[in-house]
C-alpha cells in the first residue's frame, strides 16, 4: 500500500522536460526573490477604519434597497402617455437610474468589501503541466487499445469503412431538405415592373408625372404605375423598379447614337438601385448633376450615361429609356435592357 | 433568542441541513474542496473578459424580455399604435411590434436599449480581451485552443450582433441587409441562388426576419453559451496567467481565494457591469428605430453607418477601388465585393492562427503561465498594433462620408488617404512599435544595471560631478529583468544533410521575431556595474 502511493507520488513529480526552442536559458538569470511583503492596509491595523468600512458597505446595500424601491415607485408614477414623449423619457429615465443604482450600489458594495473587509494577501497555489502523469497516459494508451482489440475496429476493415460511408452519407437528407429555403431565381432578376407604356409615378403615393412638371433641376423619386397598389410583393418589385428622375439642360447631356432617344427633353431615368450592392442611390448633387450613393459613396456622373467617377461600384447605373404618352405624362418605352442592382456571376449571361 | 440559537445548533441549522442534503445527493462538499479555494489572480485587465461575460448575461435577461412582445413577422400592417408621425404608415408587423415595445410597454423603450448597449459592449469587451490576451501572450501553450475558442465566441459576437440588428425591419437594418444581399449576389457562380435561399425569393421577401430570428435567440446563443463553458473550462483545466513579477512562476498561481473574496469581487462586478449598461440605457438613446421608418427599397438617410464592430467590414467594401469588375466570358466577377471579403476573411484565419505561427517559430515546447510584458517581446507587440491599426483603418473606413462633413474636407480625398493608410498604417505602426519596446527594453536594462536616476548631483572630492543612482530593491529588480529572451536560429542541415525548405522558413521568420533584441542582463552583469558604480564613489 505504502509502495504504490510512493511511485504514485513520484510519478506525477516526474515533470516532463519540454524543449525551450529558442529561449536563452541564462546561467546566472537574477532568481526571483518570491513574493513581496504584504502592505498592511489601515482597515487591518485601525478599528476605526475598519468600523467606518463596514458601515459604508452596509450603507451602499441600504442604498441598494432604496434604488431598487424607487424603480418600483417610478414604474407606476411615470406611466406612458400616448403622444408625449416627455412622458416615455421620465418612464425610461426614472425606471432606469432606480435599476441601475440599485444594481450599482450592490456591485460597489460588495467590491468595497471584498478590498477593505476581506484578506489582501496574496496566496500561492501550485499548478501543475497539463499534460497527465506518464502512469494517466500509459493507462489512457492502454484504454483505447483495449476498446480496439474487443471491437475490432483497426481489424475489422470492411465494418470500419463501411461505417465512414454511412456517417458521410447520413447528413445528406439533413441538408437537401433545405433547399426549399428559396426559389432558384431563374430570370427574376433580369425583369422589372417596367413595360412599354408603363406610367411614370411619384414615390409613394403613385401619382403619375407630366413632363411639363419636371422642372430643370428637380428630382423625381419614381416607381413604375401599379406599383403602389400591388398587394403581394411591393417591396420586391420596388426594389427593382426604383428609378430617379431629373431634367437637365438637354445641351450638357452627352448621349450615344443607340441612346439618343432614350431621354425627353433633357428628362433623364436611371435605375435608383446601387450597381455595387444594391443601396438606393439617392442623393443628386444639382450643381455637378452627380448622384451619390449614401452607404459606400459610389458617385456616378448623370449626364454621362451614369458611368462611375468615384467609388467602390464598377458599372453605370441603368437607363430607363423614356417618352411622353398623349396626354403629357412620362411613359416607360421599355424594362431596363439590363439587370439592375448588384452584379451576379450570370447577369450578362443571354437566355 | 438564546433558545433559538440552541435549537438550531441542536439540529445543526437550515442551512446545514440543506448543505448536508445537497452533499448526500449531488457531492457540493466535494465540488467545494476542489474549488472553494481555487486561487485567481488579480489585475484589472482580467476583468475584461468578465465585462464580455456578464453583458452576454445581460443580453440573454433582456434579450428574453423582449422576445415576450417581439413578434418576428414581416407581414404588412397599417400602424394604429401610439408613435403620432407614424399613425397610417404601412410598415411590417416587426417593425410595428418592435414600434410597440417602445411606446406602449412600460420599460420597454429601457429594455431594447439595455439589450442593444449590452450588445455593443459584449463585442467591445470581447475584442480588448483578446487584445490583452494577444499582447501578454496568454495565447501560449497550453492555451492555444483557448485563443481560438475565443476567437469563435468574438465572431459569434458579431454574428448575434447583426442578426439581432436586423430584426426590427427599419430603414437602417433593411439597407444593412440589402448590402448583405448584394455582397452574397457577388459571391462566383451560387451568389443569386444564395441570395434568393437566405431571402426565400427575390430581396426583401417575407422570410428574412423570421429566419434571422430564430438564429438569432437560438442558434448563435446557443452556440455562445456551449463555447462560453468550453473557454471557462479550459480556464479551469489550465488555472489562469499571472502577470510577471517576482513570486510568480509557471508552476503556481498567485493571486486570491474565490471564496470570499472573488465571490464577492466577481459577484459585485457583475451588477457593476449590470448597473452600468442599465444606467447608459436609461439615459442615452440608441437605435431610434423610430426616427427611421419602416424598410422600403427606395429611400435612404445619408450618414448610415452599421453597428460598431461591422464597421470594419463596411469599411473594407467602401476602400474598394473602382472599376474592380471584371468579365470572364459571359461571367461577371465582381471583384470590388471578393476582395474586402477575402481580406476579412483573411484577416480573421490569420488571428485565428497566430499562436501555432508563433509557437513554431519559437520551437518553445514548454508551458507558459507567467505573462509577458508587451515591451518584452517587440515583434508580437508590433505585429500586435500593425493588426490594430489595420482594423482602425477599416473601421474608420466606413465612416468616410462622417468624416469629410465633419471636417469639411473632400470625400474623395479622406477615401484615397485611407486606401494609402491601410497599406501604410500598419507597417509604421508595426516600425514605431517595435523600436519603442526595444527602446523600453534597453531603459529597462539601464534602470536594472545602474539603479533609478535620483536627479541627485554631487561632487566627489577630486572635483568629478556625478549623479547619485539609486539601487532597485530585489522585488523591483525582477520586475525588469525576470523575463525569458529568445534568439533567432540558423537554418541547420537535418539527419541527411539536407537544408530543408521548412528549415529555412523557420530561420528566416526567427531572424524577423528576435533579430533585434535586448536580453536581460544576468546577476554576474549587475554586480560588475554595481561595483563600477562603487569605483565612481
Amino acid at each position: 500500500m505504502s509502495d504504490k502511493s510512493k511511485s504514485l507520488a513520484k510519478a506525477e513529480d516526474a515533470e516532463h522536460d519540454y524543449s525551450a526552442g529558442l529561449a536563452v536559458i541564462a546561467p546566472d538569470a537574477v532568481k526571483d526573490p518570491g513574493m513581496e511583503p504584504h502592505r498592511v492596509r489601515m482597515t487591518d491595523k485601525s478599528e476605526a477604519h475598519e468600523k467606518r468600512a463596514a458601515r459604508q458597505v452596509a450603507a451602499l446595500f441600504l442604498f441598494s434597497i432604496v434604488s431598487s424601491a424607487f424603480a418600483l415607485y417610478a414604474y407606476f408614477a411615470f406611466p406612458i402617455v400616448e403622444g408625449s414623449n416627455a412622458s416615455l423619457r421620465d418612464n425610461t429615465l426614472l425606471l432606469g437610474l432606480g435599476a441601475a443604482l440599485g444594481m450599482l450600489a450592490i456591485g460597489i458594495g460588495a467590491v468595497h468589501w471584498a478590498k477593505t473587509l476581506m484578506p489582501d494577501a496574496e496566496v500561492s497555489e501550485a499548478r501543475h503541466q497539463t499534460r497527465g502523469s506518464e502512469e494517466t497516459r500509459a493507462r489512457a494508451i492502454e484504454i483505447i487499445d483495449l476498446a480496439n482489440k474487443e471491437s475490432g475496429f483497426s481489424r475489422r476493415k470492411l465494418i470500419r469503412r463501411s461505417l465512414y460511408g454511412a456517417l458521410a452519407f447520413f447528413p445528406l437528407p439533413g441538408l437537401i431538405v433545405f433547399a426549399d429555403l428559396g426559389p432558384n431565381p431563374g430570370d427574376s432578376l433580369r425583369h422589372t415592373m417596367w413595360k412599354k407604356g408603363t406610367r411614370l409615378t411619384r414615390d409613394p403615393d403613385g401619382k403619375p408625372i407630366k413632363a411639363s412638371d419636371v422642372t430643370i433641376g428637380s428630382v423625381f423619386h419614381v416607381i413604375p404605375e401599379g406599383l403602389a397598389e400591388l398587394e403581394h410583393h411591393k417591396l420586391e418589385e420596388k426594389a427593382k423598379a426604383a428609378v430617379l428622375l431629373v431634367r437637365v439642360d438637354p445641351s450638357i447631356l452627352k448621349e450615344s447614337a443607340e441612346r439618343k432617344d432614350w431621354s425627353y427633353d433633357g428628362i433623364v431615368a436611371y435605375s435608383k438601385i446601387c450597381t455595387h450592392v444594391g443601396c438606393p442611390v439617392a442623393l443628386y448633387e444639382q450643381q455637378t448633376h452627380h448622384l451619390l450613393c449614401p452607404c459606400h459613396q459610389s458617385t456616378f456622373d448623370l449626364t454621362d450615361a451614369c458611368k462611375v467617377l468615384f467609388g467602390p461600384a464598377s458599372r453605370p447605373l441603368p437607363q430607363l429609356p423614356i417618352a411622353v404618352d398623349a396626354e403629357g405624362y412620362l411613359v416607360a418605352q421599355d424594362d431596363f435592357n439590363e439587370p439592375v442592382g448588384p452584379s451576379f456571376w450570370e447577369r450578362s449571361v443571354n437566355e | 433568542m438564546s433558545n433559538a440559537t440552541a435549537t438550531a445548533k441542536k439540529k445543526g441549522g437550515f442551512l446545514a441541513g440543506t448543505a448536508n442534503y445537497l452533499d448526500e445527493r449531488v457531492g457540493v462538499a466535494g465540488i467545494l474542496k476542489e474549488f472553494g479555494r481555487k486561487v485567481f489572480p488579480d489585475h484589472w485587465s482580467f476583468m475584461l473578459g468578465e465585462v464580455a461575460l456578464y453583458s452576454f448575461l445581460v443580453l440573454l435577461l433582456s434579450g428574453t424580455f423582449l422576445t415576450f412582445w417581439f413578434q418576428p413577422s414581416m407581414v404588412p400592417v397599417i400602424y394604429e399604435g401610439s408613435y403620432a408621425p407614424l399613425k397610417g404608415a404601412e410598415m411590417s408587423i416587426a417593425y410595428a411590434s418592435t414600434l410597440d415595445i417602445s411606446f406602449e410597454i412600460r420599460g420597454g423603450l429601457l429594455f431594447r436599449q439595455v439589450h442593444h448597449w449590452s450588445a455593443l459592449l459584449f463585442v467591445a469587451a470581447a475584442g480588448l480581451h483578446m487584445l490583452r490576451v494577444f499582447f501578454t501572450g496568454a495565447f501560449r501553450k497550453p492555451r492555444e485552443i483557448n485563443w481560438v475558442v475565443g476567437f469563435v465566441l468574438f465572431v459569434l459576437g458579431m454574428a448575434g450582433g447583426f442578426t439581432g440588428y436586423s430584426l426590427p425591419d427599419d430603414l437602417l437594418s433593411g439597407n444593412g441587409l440589402r448590402i448583405i444581399d448584394g455582397m452574397i449576389k457577388g459571391i462566383p457562380y451560387i451568389g443569386a441562388y444564395t441570395s434568393s435561399l437566405l431571402f426565400g425569393g427575390e430581396f426583401p421577401g417575407e422570410a428574412i426576419v423570421a429566419r434571422l430570428y430564430s438564429l438569432h435567440i437560438m442558434i448563435v446563443p446557443a452556440l455562445i453559451l456551449v463555447f462560453v463553458a468550453v473557454h471557462l473550462f479550459m480556464v479551469v483545466i489550465h488555472k489562469h496567467t499571472h502577470y510577471a513579477g517576482p513570486g510568480k512562476r509557471d508552476d503556481n498561481v498567485v493571486g486570491y481565494p474565490l471564496m470570499p473574496v472573488y465571490v464577492a469581487k466577481a459577484g459585485g462586478f457583475f451588477f457593476i457591469v449590470f448597473g452600468v449598461i442599465m444606467l447608459i440605457a436609461a439615459t442615452f438613446t440608441i437605435n431610434p428605430i423610430w426616427a427611421y421608418g419602416a424598410y422600403d427599397p427606395s429611400p435612404v438617410s445619408a450618414g448610415t453607418q452599421p453597428d460598431w464592430y461591422i464597421g470594419w467590414l463596411d469599411g473594407a467594401l467602401r476602400l474598394a477601388p473602382t472599376h474592380l469588375e471584371f468579365m470572364i466570358g459571359d461571367f461577371t466577377l465582381s471583384m470590388n465585393i471578393l476582395i474586402p471579403l477575402v481580406v476579412g476573411v483573411l484577416f480573421l484565419v490569420v488571428v485565428a492562427l497566430y499562436p501555432f505561427i508563433e509557437a513554431w517559430v519559437t520551437g518553445d515546447k514548454r508551458e507558459h503561465h507567467v505573462l509577458d510584458r508587451p515591451r518584452n517581446t517587440p515583434v508580437r507587440t508590433g505585429i500586435g498594433a500593425a493588426g490594430v491599426t489595420f482594423y482602425a483603418v477599416l473601421w474608420a473606413g466606413a465612416s468616410t462620408d462622417l468624416i469629410a462633413t465633419h471636417f469639411q474636407v473632400s470625400l474623395n480625398h479622406v477615401l484615397t488617404s485611407m486606401q494609402i493608410l491601410l497599406i501604410v498604417g500598419p507597417i509604421a505602426a508595426y516600425m514605431i512599435t517595435k523600436r519603442a519596446c526595444l527602446s523600453l527594453m534597453r531603459k529597462d536594462r539601464e534602470i536594472a544595471l545602474h539603479g533609478r536616476e535620483t536627479g541627485r548631483v554631487v561632487r566627489l572630492p577630486h572635483g568629478e560631478y556625478i549623479e547619485v543612482h539609486e539601487p532597485m530593491d530585489e522585488y523591483e529588480l525582477y520586475k525588469l529583468v525576470g523575463y525569458k529572451a529568445y534568439q533567432p536560429m540558423l537554418a541547420r542541415p537535418n539527419a541527411k544533410g539536407v537544408i530543408t525548405l521548412r528549415s529555412r522558413i523557420r530561420a528566416v521568420l526567427s531572424r524577423f521575431y528576435f533579430e533585434d533584441r535586448v536580453v536581460p542582463p544576468t546577476k554576474g552583469e549587475i554586480e560588475a556595474a554595481h561595483d563600477h558604480g562603487k569605483e565612481l564613489h
